[in-house]
């Protein structure tokens, strides 16, 4: 029965004060503890953004989170929650990463680093495409099987790790070291290449290829019939078929699609960084990436920006942890909780009262142009 | 037109110089509205009239930007419902407030339980409400779910719920929208009894018919104003109509409306042959059903909801592929085992105006210009390669838009947005804009104004003429009467009656209707 917001309001203004009610909330945790909000507020800025160095940790943070939160995008926007984002990532990379112990010795960094991708975002869509089959033919429902196959991922990963990929002989558990040509290139040798100073980083190109996934996610959904159908369908099943789009084809579709850019995290962790395949190079990417695509409003502009911010938050809480003493890594994470309570769970709750807000304004203008005119 | 009439009874509600404002727009406009006790008042106008905006104010739902209200007499300010209900209003809702998956005596008593024990409290509400129900002749099974509840029991549930919390003046929200005629009679049979008893009642409606039979005193809105209020025996539906939309309206079919003289022996555009149909529940709800379609006709099909006319529509179309039977759409021919398909059907040039239009006609949470090409999004028109033209997509819907006076006149509106009248023209526009061969139709003026009828009609009227064949299938009489040059009545699953429209009458589709032999 309320009036929506105004378009600007919604996307820039709620948002915004959304987070700064977060930071407000986290801020009074922070003062309990005996820390003053505003230093740790500035110790978390300036670690993020501050030098480029901790920017470049920042963007390679966020980097994972785009591919994430754009995996749990589109499966909404197809109707579905996309809980399985971190066992697609895992199983994603499995497909990177046996792609690069197989083949790196033999095959240049040109056809390497594309068959890597493919094979990532493959394994990804496969894994999501179970569950959605189950769904769409059989009615299991994918929040409870994607959860349970983010279990599955990981066992498999410890499994094939220990017992096949492990270099023999070694206590770590991970993989021999990819060849030369399954490396992404890191940015700052890029830069180098172009004549500029970075300092060095886990940031490599991977950020890139994420700000291409966005764009192509942007164009898949609003600009193609294949995106038309897909959200037909997430926003009215009935619709659709009524408008003879067949909806099980749509569900395996968005799970497929979903799980691909899930998979394309390898890219940036294990051909980016690592170099070789690993246990935990999701890192609970998947299920931040939920949150992500809350806070963006499942719009890859806005997943794009809500990345930066929780790669500033992972960036910056580590240098917290470093330079305020007492304060810990927790800190941060009750920091992050405070966000996803205020900008996903709450998004709107107060919508009503910044409509109260901008309506009172307009009022109060009018009345002004009345007493003018 | 407005008039200041002396009364005789006492007022139950009296509101003065109303305004109410959203925005740039004036929802009420300086709005009197004096209800005198034990009457039932009805409140006519278009969609967006006001109506709703002025009886949500009286709800308490909005505040008022300007005007006085007095319940019973003494001045009230109502700022929510809770107060609204102490004053002793209730309300219906059009789309029911009820808990599907309790049962209806807890729907009763949720957020008036009058003990904090559940099932002493279940007690005491049972002995209040059997007193209640013997009183007004509301007859409703408190202990089944309401998911397992006809409409029109939720409706006479809804209606308890409110008299329960002492309501002395009672408004009802469109409540004949979703009734069978039968229902409509006993709806109005409990109201008179209510009103006898000495509640009030306020109605808002849009059928000038029930206005006519059952209500005594009428207010007619129209942009946001009341510009008539007369009893209703001063007054005709004509006069009521003209009222509503300021100008007169046609709606009886007239000489110009005859059908053009056609060969009868012109083969048939669609032809079901056999055709059945079973539920989930392995309930036969089509059995033998047979129907032949002409170029330039309109065939309507007569029945009491849920006799099997639904599910005719949607195997037409498509979206159900029956257990038995044949269609022949010209050459081409469908078997039960491989039926037609929503895109094969638009391809062969059936389209659809389906029943519910807000689960298939649109996408309620897409814009207008998204909506405007739901099912013909594949056309090289809107998309080349796979690629949407979102240029052309729009210029088509602002089209759309002027041709069938769709308002606001904004494609970027969310769907959702417009008025059920604005949708359905929307729909139409959109499903006529293929030049069909046949029209499928679903109750094409549910909860649609009677202006936007008045165009509805004009269009199928045109679109028979030019020599498309229309299967229409719709729960208002007076609709398929109107409409119809030939009129097929089903009950329970068959095909009770055709008949030619000369040999129709109310009284003998209500016989076929009820499953009397014809």
């Amino acid at each position: 029965m309320n009036q929506p917001l105004p378009r600007w309001a919604d996307l820039l203004l709620l948002p915004a004060i959304n987070l700064a009610v977060a930071l407000l909330a986290a801020g009074v945790m922070v003062a309990l503890v005996g820390q003053s909000p505003l230093d740790v507020l500035v110790v978390l800025v300036r670690g993020a953004f501050g030098t480029e160095r901790g920017l470049s940790y920042t963007l390679y943070y966020a980097t994972t989170f785009v591919f994430t939160g754009l995996a749990v995008a589109v499966a909404f926007h197809g109707g579905l929650f996309n809980i399985g984002g971190e066992g697609q990532a895992i199983v994603g990379g499995l497909g990177t990463g046996m792609a690069a112990l197989w083949w790196s010795a033999s095959l240049p960094a040109w056809a390497m680093l594309p068959l890597m991708l493919l094979a990532g975002a493959l394994f990804g869509m496969l894994w999501a495409a179970v569950p959605a089959v189950l769904q769409a033919y059989r009615g299991s429902h994918v929040v409870i099987t994607t959860i349970m196959f983010n279990f599955l991922a990981s066992s498999l990963l410890v499994y094939l790790l220990v017992n096949h990929l492990k270099v023999p002989g070694k206590m770590a558990v991970e993989s021999a070291a990819f060849g030369a040509s399954a490396k992404v290139p890191a940015m700052h040798a890029l830069l180098a290449g172009m004549g500029l100073q970075w300092p060095a980083s886990p940031l490599n190109a991977s950020v890139l290829l994420a700000l291409f996934a966005a764009l192509g996610v942007y164009l898949l959904l609003w600009h193609t019939r294949v995106g038309y159908a897909l959200r037909a369908t997430g926003a009215s099943p009935g619709a659709a078929a009524y408008a003879g789009i067949r909806p099980r084809r749509q569900v395996v579709l968005a799970m497929g699609v979903s799980g691909a850019l899930a998979g394309m995290v390898a890219m940036n962790e294990l051909a980016g960084v690592s170099g070789r395949l690993i246990l935990e190079y999701a890192g609970g990417a998947g299920f931040t990436g939920i949150a992500v695509a809350l806070m963006g409003r499942n719009h890859p502009g806005g997943i794009v920006a809500a990345s930066v911010l929780f790669g500033a938050l992972f960036q910056g809480g580590a240098e917290l942890s470093f330079d305020v003493p007492g304060f810990t890594r927790d800190m941060v994470v009750m920091l992050q909780g405070f966000i996803v309570l205020f900008s996903g769970a709450m998004a709107y709750v107060l919508a009503p009262a910044v409509q109260r807000a901008l309506a009172a304004i307009e009022r109060a203008s009018a009345a002004q142009g009345v007493a003018r005119g | 037109m407005t008039t200041a009439m002396p009364r005789t009874g006492p007022l139950a509600i009296e509101m003065l110089g109303v305004d109410k404002r959203f925005g740039p727009v004036l929802a009420n406009d300086d709005v009197q509205l004096r209800v005198e006790q034990a009457t039932l008042h009805a409140i006519v106008g278009e969609n967006g009239a006001g109506k709703s905006t002025l009886m949500s104010v009286l709800y308490g739902f909005y505040a008022c930007d300007a005007g006085t209200i007095r319940v019973m007499g003494r001045p009230a300010n109502i700022s929510n419902s809770q107060q609204a209900i102490a004053l002793g209003i209730g309300m219906v809702h059009q789309h029911f407030m009820l808990v599907e998956t309790l049962s209806g005596l807890d729907n009763v008593m949720l957020g008036a339980e009058p003990h904090p024990l559940l099932h002493r409290a279940e007690a005491l509400a049972r002995g209040r409400l059997d007193a209640l129900m013997a009183a007004t002749g509301l007859r409703v099974h408190l202990g089944a779910m309401v998911s397992d509840m006809p409409v029109g029991e939720r409706q006479r549930l809804e209606i308890l719920k409110a008299l329960y919390r002492g309501a002395r003046i009672l408004i009802l929200d469109e409540p004949t929208a979703v009734l069978t005629p039968q229902e409509v009679g006993q709806l109005f049979g409990v109201l008179e009894q209510l009103r006898a008893q000495g509640t009030t009642i306020l109605l808002i409606t849009h059928k000038l018919k029930e206005v006519m039979r059952w209500c005594s005193r009428v207010t007619v809105m129209r942009a946001g104003r009341v510009v008539h209020d007369c009893a209703v025996a001063d007054t005709s539906i004509a006069l009521l109509a003209e009222a509503m939309v300021g100008r007169k309206l046609q709606l009886e079919r007239s000489d110009a409306t005859v059908p053009p003289a056609r060969a009868p022996t012109a083969a048939p555009l669609l032809r079901a042959r056999a055709l059945e149909w079973r539920d989930a529940q392995g309930v036969a709800r089509l059995r033998g059903v047979d129907l032949s379609l002409r170029a330039g006709e309109i065939v309507g099909v007569a029945g009491v909801s849920g006799n099997g006319q639904s599910e005719l529509l949607e195997l037409l179309a498509g979206l159900l592929a029956p257990h038995r039977g044949t269609l022949e759409l010209g050459e081409k021919h469908f078997g039960a085992g491989a039926w037609i398909d929503p895109r094969t059907a638009r391809l062969l040039g059936i389209a659809h105006v389906p029943e519910d239009r807000h689960g298939r006609a649109l996408v309620l949470g897409f814009e207008a210009w998204e909506s405007a090409v739901l099912g013909y999004e594949w056309l090289a028109d809107y998309c080349r390669r796979g690629w949407m033209d979102h240029r052309a997509m729009r210029r088509a819907t602002d089209a759309m838009m002027e041709r069938f006076d769709v308002r606001p006149r904004n494609g970027r509106l969310l769907s959702a947005r417009f008025s059920g009248g604005n949708q359905q023209k929307l729909v139409l526009a959109r499903e006529l804009g293929q030049s069909p061969r046949v029209l499928l139709v679903g109750q094409p003026t549910r909860g649609v104004d009677i202006g936007a009828i008045e165009f509805i009609y004009a269009q199928l009227r045109a679109l028979r003429d030019a020599g498309c064949a229309l299967l229409v299938v719709s729960g208002e009489l007076d609709e398929i009467l109107a409409l119809s040059d030939r009129v097929i009545v089903m009950h329970q699953g068959r095909i009770a009656g055709e008949l030619d429209i000369a040999a129709c009458s109310e009284a003998r589709l209500g016989l076929l209707m009820a499953g009397a032999a014809a």
